[in-house]
């Protein structure tokens, strides 16, 4: 029952990513290897198309998992999944402990989750970057260098003061650009 | 139900609607509009109030678009209150977002387009790097937290074990870590 499985996933999902939007990525990369929902490279793709369309990326990114596991009701049913956890902590928190984010035990926990949660976006970095800069095609993996000198340029440009505050949609756009150009 | 309540349910849903739909990216890109609508324009929290919330955000599960609906929705109009505004927040992302996936199948085929995604991954992974080097920069406090990362990284990307098991035993090894420490203190 594909419903089922959607919720359970994305219940997990919406419990377990701490933080905001990004955290969401490591619990989909894993999806990718688990089901046949999507792609690590259609992931990639929707991480920039949810940072140039309105709306919070995890809402996106689950929208997009489930259309492509079952159609709209699919989308539905991730979508709400995804947000259920969320929706039942911040009641009880709104409810019951107003100092929630001062309690000392939630700090000691988030001491040890805030380097784990960094930990598993540079993990779903990781994944991307194999897409992108490995040519796997022909059976042995070929370094691509147009890429690798484009990423390692908007990094650089990326912590220059003036260029910080840029949307990414900017960055974004000119990667299309650029991969038109390069025939990455 | 009475009418009241309901206008007040319609109102959450539309504000948060226009929210969701108005911000780019989520999250930190969703202050602004919130201090405007939710604040300047509504009343229903001070910007203070909006900061914590924040400050909730960053340590419970979930989107923070999704915290703060939730949290304003519920002290605007109780558990209904709630669901109607994080419906309004989830509704354009749900409509928007399907829409592209139906188009994006059908423009796979050319070259050109394939090339752009290629270009755009790049540059998402550059984009994505800096996040985590800012995420570990605030997040890693000392010598344990520089181990956990590391430790999380490689165990993610080499091992088998689930990132919910990471997550946890990370929680775990934070609560413990600070037990201990007041324990020697006192």
């Amino acid at each position: 029952m594909i419903y089922l499985i959607l919720f359970y996933e994305f219940f997990k999902v919406g419990l377990f990513s701490i933080g905001g939007g990004m955290a969401t990525v490591p619990f989909l990369m894993e999806l990718a290897d688990k089901y046949p929902w999507f792609t690590k490279q259609e992931l990639a793709n929707m991480i920039a198309i949810s940072e140039s369309t309105p709306g919070p990326i995890g809402i996106n990114m689950a929208t997009y998992a489930g259309y492509q596991a079952a159609g709209i009701p699919g989308a539905l049913t991730a979508t709400l999944s995804l947000v259920f956890p969320t929706m039942v902590i911040i009641i009880l928190v709104a409810k019951f402990m107003s100092d929630f984010s001062e309690n000392k035990y939630v700090r000691a926990a988030f001491y040890g989750i805030r380097p784990m949660i960094a930990a598993l976006i540079g993990y779903a970095v990781w994944q991307i970057a194999v897409i992108s800069f490995a040519d796997t095609t022909s059976g042995k993996a070929i370094l691509r260098f147009p890429s690798i000198l484009i990423c390692a340029a908007v990094f650089a440009l990326l912590q220059i003061k003036q260029l910080k505050k840029l949307h990414p949609i900017i960055w974004i756009a000119c990667g299309a650009v650029l991969g038109i150009l390069f025939q990455l | 139900m009475n009418e009241s309540k309901m206008n007040k349910y319609w109102e959450l849903y539309f504000t948060f609607l226009k929210i969701g739909g108005l911000t780019f990216g989520g999250g930190m890109a969703m202050l602004p509009m919130l201090k405007r609508e939710v604040v300047e324009n509504k009343g229903w929290s001070t910007e203070e109030e909006l900061l914590d919330i924040y400050a909730i955000g960053q340590c419970t599960p979930g989107v923070i678009a999704v915290n703060t609906s939730t949290y304003i929705g519920y002290q605007q109009g109780g558990i209904m209150g709630s669901a109607a505004g994080t419906l309004g927040m989830i509704t354009p992302s749900l409509i928007i977002i399907t829409l592209i996936a139906t188009v994006l199948k059908q423009f796979m085929d050319y070259p050109a387009v394939l090339h752009a995604l290629s270009g755009i991954r790049v540059v998402v992974c550059a984009l994505m790097f800096n996040t985590v080097l800012s995420m570990a920069k605030a997040g890693i406090k000392d010598l344990l937290g520089t181990f956990l990362f590391l430790a999380g990284f490689l165990l993610a990307t080499f091992s088998p074990v689930p990132t919910v098991i990471l997550v946890l035993c990370a929680a775990v090894t934070g609560i413990l870590t600070t037990v201990r420490k007041e324990k020697k203190a006192s």
